[in-house]
């Protein structure tokens, strides 16, 4: 009976949100590892890798960076996401949870998807927006990524996912459960046609991401420190009723245990990215060289 | 006039100690039957039992979660929560069926993955994931039940199939309930709510398109009557199975792709989102 006393929350339009408060390039910004404090700057200029090597999370639009300039363009930016259970609870209300983080990223959902170009190799890209319920996986988040897998294989070009993500949209739920499959039978058909995905890993990849598209990528490259799990170390450790070392889950962590590729800095994944793509996309010898980096 | 069960109810019927479990259907429905073990490359997980039979002179993979009915089996395997090696058991099964073109049944009843250190440590969300994949892409017929409860990507691994039918009181969750309730309000205790309010009823799931169709259950629940209940999936199995071995491989797989890629509530919008801040440079 609740469902009919609802106030429904009035509807987002971009533009709306509130202004980024841009941090002055002047202020301090203190490192959640090491407690040292950067001008916010400077933090910047270094793709926001602190002097002790943490990696802060980057919100998707600063993961546009990573592109060559102005080759990003944005796809399927108008798919919204609707509350298809309804969901109330005395703690928590879906549409007014989505509106609240609608205002605070100004996007529809946790995802930016379109088409780039690194070192002048074209290719999908999809990026989580982890301010936004967690970059948890919903509807949108899985139709966007299955759009974009699609457009790779219309295009026949290669897939980068760039992930943060909590896992499942548990506001949607079976919905948010069922794009596992729906994202992997699109991957499946790119894979056929030789083009390669590649998953980026950020701090945190846990559940539903890590259970479908992100570990099934031909190529996994985690940040260093990520964290990376399929249940997360709250439930861990209270199943087992004791403390887990702090090493387990990060991405150093799972390479030495094999499930992924390659822990690379972010200060090289940008030629990390151009060479490993131009293995893929040239394969024959007298392949052209890669256009200078500058 | 009776009182309608609760999706909580539902969720205690799915349980039941005595509710069939795959065995018990392998038991009824099987002319013939093999159990295989282990994945060949680390150990055999009880808590997912796979093999080959024969059900109406067909031959058949069966995989599913086996939960236990007693402290020591539940123990031995694992409550129905398969780890990794459990996951690649079923993996080793579906290439398994697809050699011998042999359509696949898989009997869904598990709260979940197994969440524990030597299962992160073995690639519990990469076994999930390759097996989601390898579904994706099976060139023969495959067909999902779910008996008791269907919890999250430990559900989903043996689950992404061309018909999936539900038992009328089964439940199908992103989470199960008590998990839901914890990641949602910090709360397991209030895994009833949890169970209302994200529908995880198999009727809930009929209304959203996701489950093809529901097996009635006798007064009360299947455990009222296992060998009914039973025999009467295994009648609805064995037509969807009949009716997908008509199909060309390609239709069956361009009609597994269309049935999961419709998946989902959305709406288009009249304009695009607007995001904020600038990028870094990476130049
Ligand atoms: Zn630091």
């Amino acid at each position: 009976m609740k469902e009919l006393f609802r106030r429904a929350p009035k509807a987002f339009t971009p533009g709306e949100q509130t202004r980024d408060q841009d941090t002055p390039d002047n202020m301090w910004v203190k490192c959640p590892s090491c407690g040292d404090l950067t001008y916010y700057k400077q933090l910047r200029d270094n793709l926001k890798v602190c002097k002790c090597g943490h990696h802060m999370r980057l919100s998707a639009v600063e993961w546009q960076g990573l592109f060559d300039s102005e080759s990003f363009t944005e796809e399927d930016g108008d798919i919204a996401p609707l509350d298809p259970l309804n969901f109330v609870s005395p703690k928590d209300n879906y549409a007014q949870k989505l509106r609240d983080s609608q205002l605070h990223t100004g996007l529809y959902d946790a995802m930016i998807s379109g088409n780039a170009s690194i070192m002048g190799q074209g290719l999908q890209v999809t990026i989580t927006e982890f301010e936004f319920i967690g970059g948890s996986m919903g509807s949108v988040f899985g139709e966007k990524i299955a759009r974009a897998a699609e457009r790779a294989y219309e295009r026949r070009v290669p897939l980068l996912t760039i992930n943060a993500s909590g896992g499942a949209r548990m506001h949607e739920g079976v919905l948010a459960l069922m794009q596992l499959p729906k994202v992997n039978l699109t991957l499946a058909r790119l894979g056929t046609i030789g083009m390669p995905h590649i998953s980026l890993m950020t701090d945190p990849c846990y559940g539903g991401v890590l259970a479908s598209y992100a570990s099934v990528a031909d190529i996994i490259i985690a940040e260093p420190g990520a964290r990376i799990g399929f249940a997360g170390r709250r439930v861990i450790e209270q199943t087992i009723r004791q403390k887990l070392p702090a090493n387990f889950q990060s991405a150093e962590f799972m390479m030495e245990h094999g499930m992924i590729d390659m822990v690379v800095p972010r200060t090289d994944l940008r030629s990390t990215l151009g060479r490993l793509l131009k293995l893929y996309t040239m394969r024959d010898a007298d392949a052209s060289p890669l256009p200078a980096d500058v | 006039m009776k009182t309608p069960l609760s999706a909580w109810d539902k969720v205690q019927i799915s349980r039941h100690v005595q509710r069939p479990r795959t065995l018990d259907y392998v038991r009824v429905l099987c002319e013939e039957y093999f159990e295989f073990h282990g994945d060949r490359r680390f150990a055999d997980d009880a808590a997912i039992v796979a093999g080959v039979g024969r059900i109406d002179g067909q031959s058949v993979v069966i995989i599913g979660h086996q939960k236990g009915r007693d402290t020591r089996e539940n123990m031995r395997r694992n409550f129905g929560m398969p780890k990794p090696e459990g996951y690649r058991k079923a993996m080793r099964l579906f290439h398994h069926a697809q050699k011998f073109a042999l359509p696949v049944i898989c009997l869904i009843d598990t709260p979940g993955a197994d969440p524990s250190m030597e299962s992160e440590s073995r690639g519990q969300g990469n076994a999930i994931a390759e097996n989601i994949l390898v579904m994706a892409q099976l060139r023969t017929p495959i067909v999902s039940l779910v008996i008791g409860e269907g919890g999250s990507g430990g559900a989903l691994a043996i689950g992404v199939t061309d018909r999936i039918l539900m038992l009328e009181h089964s439940v199908y969750s992103v989470a199960a309930p008590e998990a839901s309730a914890a990641i949602l309000w910090r709360d397991s205790s209030k895994a009833p709510d949890a169970a209302k309010t994200m529908r995880i009823t198999a009727q809930d799931l009929k209304d959203m398109a996701i489950v093809d169709t529901l097996i009635p259950e006798p007064e009360g629940g299947a455990h009222n009557d296992p060998d009914a209940t039973i025999r009467r999936a295994g009648i609805a199995i064995m037509q969807s199975v009949n009716q997908l071995n008509a199909l060309p491989t390609s239709i069956l797989l361009d009609q597994r792709y269309q049935k999961y890629r419709v998946i989902g509530a959305i709406k288009t919008m009249p304009t695009n989102q607007s995001s904020m801040g600038e990028p870094l440079s990476f130049l």
